[in-house]
């Protein structure tokens, strides 16, 4: 740990801290259909589909249309961008003749990738520039960016109205509020940002793969079987040129970062040079990941009348963040006790110290923790740093991160709607010992929204322990994509499905999911992981909505308080601990104890 | 009836352990998720042991372990079980009492003809004419229509004095099972037989008809979720021990799972909803649903009738205001004179003041000599008074005692009038005192508020409820008391629709309005409001709009009723943070013994330092069945409850149930580590 780290991650927070409050406002002033400063621009481009879409922005939904509209809307994106992968082989944009992906074999591919651009998820279980054209990767991937984040947000804005209004079935319709989104928030921002990032030299470019010859020549030595005989052997191969891929990746890095997406453009994501080539790009998409989810706490406060409770939220969540992100640094600073005593494993003028190992030398231990504290919060799911080479630690944090939820600032709109879900048990819980039934913000929590809280906090545990359970059993389909074996392998399962259910959509790598058995079963993890915490949740927005408001006084549950904020976060944390701590002690717990008496896998 | 019982009373006790075996049909044990699922671990690892004993099973603890395990398992049960049995026990033993007075009674049914019938009482049905003569018991729950009587009602109120019943006007409801002491009444029943409002109590206390309430369901609900998510955690465990070459024993998983669902909220839920009603029994108030006693918690608005609840029942003589040309001694003695015979409380209290202040000791009748005439109070003169000896003495109010000096239209001495002013202002009653047509000054009746009300009020304040005080005095009058009270608000020249109005603008704005009243005219917003306490003398009409009735009549409980409500939600607050912070230690606990012995580094978690894995898992499961028998008394008691805002409440319980809950089980199961491994159980 150095001085400099720490100033890196202060600095970075405090930007954040700088941010939440102009955001959050502007935002909330769109969705409540107030004028913006953009509205002179965007107003015009804003009526313009409403009136080729036949939308009457004046009316509202209740929630059963709402879920419909929404279900609706995802169903067919992600059916399109299916049959846009499986197709891209006979449509244009395609310099490097890419074919269909799963083609000619059906490994569950395109299915998981549609369902996982589709659910804001961005898990990839291919490699970008090996597999998706151009148009792709345009139309496919960055419009779903795009859109599945503005679905996020408009269920995350509904469940707010429910939360604000009273005694009313509507909780606002569902097309206007997702044009909004994409149009005033996600569209003006990633414009800016994209044209920041080409600054620093990230590529926007439609052009063919670029061939370097290669000043050193290399070989490259592989394990596979020789034509004819049955034994593997090593082949060597001499490697004197470097294919290097190009396209349009700043306009669809900007969005993956703000939209909490986290699909990189290339296989590596964000630690490519071309796709994160500086340290202010990295600090810029850094930025970019937490950005709008922690400005929702801002509109949380602002829409439902209460700013402190906005802000009690915002701490929460802030520290758990830093809480997450001091253990991950302290770990992956401290020196390995596997190396031998006579390596040198402290900080100085130069080396970083600590564990290196999958990190980029230009970003360094800090920026690298930081990110992926960061990426984990927020349901983003991009890298810069690989984290299956995290110490045991050092890599439980991302994925603790994962599993408490993705509500530590979360994804866009879905970590707000997450941590609702989280405050209305937390309310519950605890609201009933002052001696009132528990109400949260004058609404009366009852039976219906206690039942759809318990499907939502079911659906993660349910999801992620099952099938990494069923994995674990499966010596063929399960356990030979594993890199590693012992407590690291059972660590690189877990995290597939943690990031598959929760909607992060970073992977452990070490894990080569690209399989039938993994692709489909990731697949319906990100598919139920989201919609079956979307629609409790608008259950639940259209319930409270429909409820008297008590008004608050003495006598009622405070939320505003720092106490409801160290209660939230208590609530948070034993809830995930108490569902996962078996089988995190039986992975990276038991991993960083094995590693400390000197055993590594 | 009004009789605590002791939660250790030895006859409950006995009754209840053997209830928690009865209990154990699954039949019954369905109705609670959490405990039937430790049900049917502990039936299975009852069936592992049976078989460990007929073939060799593998990789088994040793039997002893599996042994104290399952017994364990069965006592966790078996423990919940007594703590829902103890609560129903005690609303039995409470029940009983209800119905010694509901003993069997035979009616005199008067039949169509006229006739009178004698038959049993549980045969009476709605709108049944019975005739009750002194000495019988009333048969059942109705309304005397015709005559008067005096009736012990010592058996439902506990009360020895005997009430008054009379047909017509708000005195009129008698109960089943009370006793008419004299004169004979005609009473209509007004419920079939099983309907009674004891018939209804009672089965509430047994808790054998107890419906859930709303926010019991919300809780049941959670505690099933989390009782699957454990589910979860612990089935999928195996595999993960499968696959790190840790297999486990099913006992052991068991274990686990036992000690991570909420068992000790599970067990003691039901205990603390019946024990909630019991409470309010025992304060003599007998409520028509738990859901009611919920309400009564989350009331925002207390609306208080002035007279009975905020003053005392009459206004009291506080001052003698004399003219200036008057000694005051003079018109002390007039007033004292001329009250003699009033047998009001005012008129009382006028005696007794004159006496106080100016050592006047009130005179015989006779003493006056003869010759002397008492001049009653009438409603054409509005005066009353005394004449003797020349003397003639009248008081009234203003305007009557005008009339009276000058009838002739005269004004009174403007310094009169403006005592007279000053003492309505102030929110009292003016009476003026005139001798032989000269007035001589004015008693200032005042409204004596009941002692601490104030701080009461300060109290309900702080908890965040807000008080209006109902009073059928002008706005002037109304304003004085209502800040002397120290209540919040206050509705002057109240109607009955002004009531109704109030409640129904209060409710619209989402609040929870409690309200105490007696009369007919009481009855729409006694419905109305969320908490309706009608007064156990009140009508029937009352009683059947309201959604508890109080025995003592005192409206004033209606304070008391709100925080019996708030206990109760807090108790089971409380005790759900305690069973889920509870968990913590048990992980600590169980899961490094599950995985110590194929990686010893795993002792690390083992931050307790039990001593053996197999001590470890015995004192989680022992802990955790033994904290449900400690925190019987708790769930029975409820939890302290103190009139403090919602967030220093909150920051109290946190502290004790939240902190407590983490800290407890982890010295808990330590010194029971200790233990069983010093006799040498493990």
């Amino acid at each position: 740990m150095s001085l400099s780290g720490w100033f890196q991650i202060v600095f970075y927070f405090a930007l954040l801290l700088l941010i939440t409050r102009p955001l959050g406002a502007y935002m909330a002033r769109v969705y409540e259909g107030e004028r913006t400063f953009l509205s002179r621009f965007l107003r015009p481009a804003e009526n313009l589909i409403f009136r080729f879409c036949r939308v009457d922005e004046e009316w509202e939904m209740n929630w059963k249309e709402y879920s419909l509209a929404l279900i609706a809307f995802s169903l067919v994106s992600g059916v399109a961008l299916f049959f846009l992968q499986r197709l891209q082989g006979y449509l244009p944009l395609n310099p490097q003749d890419l074919p269909g992906v799963d083609s000619p074999d059906y490994t569950g591919s395109s299915f998981n990738t549609a369902v996982s651009f589709m659910t804001n998820t961005n898990w990839q279980g291919y490699g970008g520039e090996t597999t998706m054209t151009y148009l792709t990767q345009m139309m496919g991937l960055t419009y779903q960016n795009f859109f599945s984040a503005a679905v996020g947000m408009s269920v995350a804005i509904a469940l707010i109205r429910g939360i604000a209004r009273r005694e009313t079935d509507h909780i606002g319709n569902f097309w206007v509020d997702t044009v909004r989104g994409a149009l005033y928030v996600l569209l003006p921002a990633s414009l800016i940002l994209a044209l920041l990032l080409v600054s620093q030299g990230v590529v926007q470019n439609l052009n063919p793969y670029e061939t370097a010859t290669l000043a050193d020549e290399s070989t490259m030595a592989q394990i596979g079987n020789e034509s004819g005989s049955g034994d593997s052997v090593e082949l060597k191969q001499a490697v004197n040129t470097q294919t290097i891929a190009q396209g349009p990746a700043a306009s669809q890095i900007a969005i993956k970062q703000l939209g909490t997406n986290g699909g990189g453009f290339f296989n590596v994501n964000s630690s490519h040079p071309f796709e994160n080539p500086t340290p202010f790009s990295n600090l810029l998409q850094l930025f970019a990941i937490l950005l709008i989810p922690a400005a929702f706490t801002y509109t949380l406060g602002r829409m439902v009348g209460s700013q402190k409770h906005g802000w009690a939220v915002f701490g929460a969540m802030a520290s758990l963040f830093l809480a997450g992100v001091i253990v991950s640094y302290w770990a992956e600073s401290r020196s390995n006790p596997l190396f031998p005593g006579n390596v040198d494993q402290i900080a100085s003028e130069t080396s970083p110290g600590g564990n290196m190992e999958g990190k980029e030398t230009r970003f360094g231990i800090a920026n690298s923790v930081l990110w992926a504290t960061a990426t984990t919060a927020a349901s983003n799911g991009s890298v810069n740093s690989m984290h299956d080479s995290y110490t045991p630690l050092g890599g439980l944090v991302p994925l603790a991160n994962i599993l408490l939820g993705e509500v530590i600032f979360g994804g866009v709109g879905a970590g707000m709607y997450g941590m609702l879900v989280f405050i209305i048990l937390t309310v519950f819980i605890a609201g009933l010992m002052v001696g009132r039934t528990p109400e949260y913000l004058g609404k009366k929590i009852e039976a219906f929204e206690m039942k759809m809280v318990v499907i939502a906090i079911l659906v993660m545990p349910l999801f992620i322990l099952s099938f990494t359970a069923i994995s674990v059993l499966m010596p063929e389909a399960g356990l030979s994509s594993r890199n590693n074996l012992g407590p690291h392998g059972l660590t690189e399962i877990l995290y597939a499905f943690s990031s598959g259910a929760g909607n992060n959509g970073s992977a452990f790598a070490g894990l080569n999911a690209n399989t039938l058995w993994y692709n489909t079963t990731i697949g319906l993890s990100m598919l139920f992981g989201r919609f079956f915490i979307i629609l409790p949740v608008l259950a639940i927005a259209g319930n409270m909505a429909a409820k008297k408001r008590v008004p608050s006084g003495a006598g009622t549950f405070p939320v505003t308080t720092p106490l409801f904020a160290v209660l939230l976060v208590g609530v948070v944390l034993i809830v995930g601990a108490l569902t996962f701590f078996p089988v995190l002690s039986l992975g990276p717990i038991l991993e960083q104890f094995l590693m400390s008496s000197g055993e590594s896998f | 009836m009004a009789t605590k019982i002791s939660i250790w009373n030895r006859k409950i006790i006995t009754q209840a352990a053997m209830d928690s075996v009865l209990k154990l049909d699954p039949r019954k044990m369905m109705r609670n998720p959490v405990m039937f699922v430790v049900e049917v671990g502990a039936l299975l690892s009852s069936l592992q042991l049976i078989r460990g004993l007929i073939v060799e099973v593998p990789g088994s603890g040793g039997s002893s372990f599996e042994t104290q395990i399952t017994f364990w398992l069965w006592f966790t049960v078996l423990f919940a079980n007594f703590a829902e049995a103890m609560a129903e026990g005690r609303g039995k033993a409470q029940a009983d009492t209800l119905r010694r007075a509901k003993s069997e009674t035979t009616a005199n049914l008067i039949t169509q003809d006229g006739r009178v019938e004698q038959i049993a009482a549980t045969e009476l049905k709605k709108d049944d004419v019975v005739v009750v003569s002194a000495g019988e018991f009333i048969p059942g729950d109705g309304e005397v229509i015709e005559g008067v009587a005096s009736v012990d009602e010592s058996a439902i109120t506990g009360e020895s004095a005997p009430v008054i019943r009379e047909a017509g006007g708000d005195r009129s409801a008698v109960t089943g099972g009370t006793r008419v002491l004299s004169d004979q009444i005609k009473v209509r029943i007004t419920s079939n037989p099983g309907e009674t409002f004891l018939d209804r109590m009672i089965s509430l206390v047994e808790g054998a008809s107890r419906q859930k309430t709303p926010n019991e369901i919300a809780l049941n609900i959670l505690l099933a979720g989390l009782t699957i998510i454990f589910l979860l955690a612990v089935v999928t465990l195996q595999p993960f021990s499968i696959y790190s070459n840790a297999p486990q024993t099913a006992i052991v998983l068991i274990s686990l799972l036992v000690c991570l669902i909420p068992t000790t909220i599970g067990g003691l839920l039901s205990a603390i909803g019946i024990a909630g009603m019991d409470r309010l029994v025992q304060h003599n108030v007998l409520a028509m649903s738990g859901r009611a006693v919920e309400a009564a918690g989350d009331v925002n608005t207390l609306l208080l009738d002035k007279t009975g609840t905020i003053t005392l029942g009459n206004r009291q003589a506080s001052e003698f205001i004399a003219l200036p040309s008057v000694d005051e001694a003079h018109l002390a003695e007039a007033a004292q004179l001329s009250s003699l015979s009033d047998e009001t409380p005012e008129g009382r209290s006028i005696v007794v003041l004159a006496k106080e202040k100016y050592g006047l000791r009130g005179r015989e009748i006779h003493k006056l000599g003869e010759g002397h005439k008492f001049i009653p109070f009438s409603a054409n003169t509005r005066m009353s008074g005394v004449d003797f000896d020349e003397r003639e003495i009248r008081k009234g109010a203003v305007d009557a005692i005008e009339h009276y000096i000058a009838p002739n239209g005269e004004t009174a001495p403007p310094e009169l009038q403006e005592i007279v002013e000053r003492v309505a202002r102030s929110g009292g009653t003016p009476l003026v005192v005139a001798e032989n047509r000269t007035p001589l000054g004015v008693i200032y009746l005042k409204d004596i508020i009941k002692g601490g009300m104030r701080d009461r009020f300060d109290h309900l304040r702080s908890m965040g409820i807000r008080t209006v005080m109902i009073t059928g005095d002008n706005p002037l009058t109304a304003a004085s008391i209502a800040e002397e009270a120290g209540v919040d608000d206050f509705l002057a020249e109240a109607t009955p629709e002004d009531k109704m109005a109030l409640i129904r603008k209060e409710q619209a704005e989402g609040r929870l309005v409690a309200m105490a009243g007696d009369g007919t005219n009481d009855a729409p917003a006694l419905a109305q409001a969320d908490v309706g306490v009608a007064m156990n003398t009140g009508t029937q009409a009352a009683k059947e709009a309201g959604n508890m009735v109080d025995l003592d009549s005192n409206p004033t409980k209606l304070i008391e009723i709100v925080e019996i409500g708030k206990q109760l939600l807090m108790t089971r607050g409380a005790l759900t943070t305690f069973s889920i912070s509870n968990d913590v230690a048990k992980y600590f606990a169980i899961i490094p013994a599950m995985f110590m012995i194929s990686y010893p580094q795993m002792q690390a978690l083992n931050i307790m330092g039990l001593t053996s894995p197999t001590s470890a898992i015995l004192s989680a499961v022992i802990f955790n069945a033994l904290v449900i028998i400690a925190l019987i008394p708790l769930a029975l008691k409820g939890v302290e409850y103190r009139a403090l805002p919602a967030s220093k409440l909150l920051q109290k319980n946190i502290l004790i149930y939240g902190l407590g809950g983490l800290i407890v089980p982890f010295i808990g199961i330590k010194l029971i580590d200790v233990i069983i491994t010093s006799i040498g159980l493990v």
